[in-house]
């Protein structure tokens, strides 16, 4: 048996398929048309129903002969990909008919990818390129998996548009609302999360240096900085409205709100990081205050500063999304959220939750780059 | 018994009672002690005997509870003000966001020195300590004596007449100590430095110093000095002359004889 690799997800798969052949009909509407052989009732999958039941099929026995894992992995991917493409194309116009053997060929077919994904992820490519590829990859098929089934499911089982719409309706969505989806980004983020944030953060940083150098601030302000910091911060947006108006400047400053306590509280832990022993160096230089803050413990506080800037950096977007519930022109990410939801367009609610996934991804993104140029040093980063 | 040169430290009853959770503890008692220029005197003692308290002292690192103390004629944060010293930990505390010779130049650039002068200063103590060529590296990158010896450049770097080392090398291996040891007393007799060199090992203080300061414990206090006979150029192999036994076997009974161990 030494040519044979079997794996439990390609093994299940075969007998999903089998499954799949013993129950019949793959729809309600396959049902009735073989129930009345006589009059012509329109199916789906009248010709791609064997073709997709034997892709699965193949594509499992083939991986399970010992191949090389790139094309153990290509078969499975074709195989999987091809075999759902079919499954969630002939579904149109028929959506809510599906019957198990739809579910059971879905669930094969995502056996395949997940193989797949395996046989990918235990994979140790020579080369710097290719092993930065699989990185990508791995992550890419598995994303786009949740995406498959979430199709599959709505469209195969009916879900209603209102509670679930199917990813396709959401995509076709954000292109055809680009324009829009454009305005309310540049509203909400370029110019509420962005002004709010560097301003938050920078109050936050600024307060916990004077309250490092001042002890009285310190004693004072800490305390009351933490019940602060436990108020629902939510809550003072639609304050912020009546105080700054309707455009992105109350928005912006319930950002400056969020974002400023967890920039304090993290640089004032930061600045108490560095070693005693440093702080005695500097002593024995007769260092002054700024120049013990600069050359060591702001470096050493950077680590801290950085996890800071990354919480905030979710935190910023959620403010400003919320606080445009509250009030505001006739644009925004909030803004239309809210709207949209009372219109029942739930799919553009969809495709703004997706844009701002999106941003806030970018967003913490180019933080965590900038963390790894400036906190090369720290063994978090540079290993060991 | 010291020399003509004026003291570079000089203390007389000094004590410092350290106030903790478990009551007052006292690491120095009623010490006195004069260290003259170009000195190398070792403290030795059993740990909590208050060698690294008295080091700190000097340095104004603590403050002494009881007793006078002078730095170069100074109080002793007058000297700290006046960068009168270099002090070398007993771990290397290189800063790790920088490179070696930034380390080295980091008293230079806190003392507001020029940057030619830094370049010229750094390019000569990382000569003197054996380091060119290893200026751009980063501390985790360098082995334990190398960053070590980093440190003492560091040290070094601005030039001060008197050099506190603190077990510098108590975390190194023999072989490695053997060598900065060696190293060390070259460097002490090509810049004509004062060092104040606390250690835990016998055979380092002999090899080392023209002054042996013996300690003990509870409440940490001088039990013996004693004066080396050594001859200022010292071989390696110096160590296994009757000479240097002779000076070990007295501090060894200088530690015993201070030692609490029996009680």
């Amino acid at each position: 048996m030494n040519w044979l690799k079997p794996s439990w997800q390609t093994g299940l798969a075969i007998l999903l398929v089998v499954a799949a052949v013993a129950l019949g009909a793959m729809t309600t509407a396959e049902t009735d048309a073989l129930a009345n052989p006589t009059t012509t009732i329109a199916y789906p999958y009248p010709g791609t129903k064997s073709l997709m039941f034997g892709l699965v099929a193949l594509a499992a026995i083939i991986s399970t002969l010992r191949l090389p894992a790139l094309i153990e992995a290509l078969v499975l991917f074709v195989g999987a990909h091809l075999a759902a493409w079919l499954l969630i194309h002939g579904i149109g116009g028929f959506e809510g008919t599906a019957k198990a053997p739809y579910f059971i060929i879905l669930a094969a077919a995502w056996l395949l990818a997940w193989r797949c994904v395996a046989v990918l992820s235990s994979m140790r490519p020579a080369s710097l390129w290719a092993a930065r590829a699989l990185r990508v990859l791995v992550p890419t098929i598995f994303g786009a998996w949740i995406l498959i089934l979430w199709e599959a499911i709505t469209r195969g089982a009916g879900i209603p548009f209102i509670l679930l719409p199917p990813p396709s309706a959401i995509g076709a969505r954000l292109v055809n609302s680009l324009p829009v989806l454009a305005a309310d980004v540049n509203q909400t983020i370029f110019k509420a999360v962005i002004v709010g944030y560097v301003l938050g953060c920078a109050a936050g940083f600024i307060v916990a240096v004077l309250a490092d150098r001042f002890l009285f601030l310190r004693r004072g302000l800490m305390p009351i900085g933490n019940m602060v910091s436990a108020l629902p911060i939510i809550g003072v947006a639609p304050i912020m409205v009546m105080w700054f108006g309707f455009d992105w400047q109350s928005k912006a400053a319930v950002v400056i709100i969020m974002t400023f306590f967890p920039m304090l509280v993290n640089t004032v832990a930061g600045l108490a990081a560095s070693g005693h022993m440093e702080r005695d160096l500097m002593r024995t230089y007769a260092s002054n205050y700024w120049q013990t803050l600069w050359k060591l413990r702001l470096p050493a506080a950077a680590p801290f500063i950085f996890n800071a800037l990354k919480i905030n950096s979710t935190l910023a977007l959620i403010g400003a999304i919320v606080a445009e519930f509250f009030g505001t022109p006739v644009v925004g990410m909030g803004f239309r959220i809210s709207t949209e939801v009372g219109r029942m367009n739930i799919d553009m609610v969809w495709a703004e939750i997706a844009v701002a996934a999106f941003a806030g991804s970018v967003f913490y993104g180019v933080i965590a780059l900038c963390e790894r140029a400036a906190t090369f040093w720290h063994p978090s980063v540079r290993g060991g | 018994m010291t020399t003509a040169s004026p003291a570079v430290v000089a203390a007389s009853k000094l004590g410092l009672t350290f106030q903790t959770n478990d009551g007052p503890v006292q690491a120095l008692a009623d010490v006195d002690l004069t260290i003259g220029k170009g000195e190398f005197v070792s403290f030795i003692g059993p740990s909590g005997c208050g060698k690294t308290t008295l080091l700190r002292v000097i340095a104004d690192l603590e403050k002494p509870t009881s007793g006078t103390i002078a730095v170069n004629g100074m109080t002793p944060e007058q000297a700290r003000e006046a960068r009168a010293y270099g002090y070398v930990f007993q771990a290397a505390a290189l800063f790790p966001w920088r490179t070696i010779d930034a380390n080295v130049a980091l008293p230079l650039e806190i003392m507001g020195l020029p940057k030619a002068e830094q370049k010229e200063r750094i390019r000569r103590t990382l000569e003197l300590v054996n380091l060119a060529g290893f200026e751009k590296k980063y501390p985790w990158q360098l082995s334990g004596g190398m960053q070590q010896r980093a440190s003492i450049a560091r040290a070094l770097a601005f030039d001060a007449d008197l050099l506190l080392m603190d077990e510098p090398f108590g975390a190194l291996d023999e072989i490695v100590r053997d060598h900065l040891n060696e190293q060390l007393l070259e460097l002490w007799a090509r810049t004509n430095k004062t060092i104040c060199f606390v250690t835990h090992s016998i055979p380092e203080a002999v090899y080392l110093s023209t002054r042996i300061v013996v300690m003990s414990p509870r409440p940490g206090r001088v039990t013996d000095v004693i004066e080396s006979t050594l001859p200022k150029e010292r071989p390696l192999d110096i160590r296994e002359t009757p000479e240097f036994l002779a000076i070990a076997a007295r501090v060894r009974d200088g530690l015993r004889a201070g030692h609490s161990y029996e009680d």
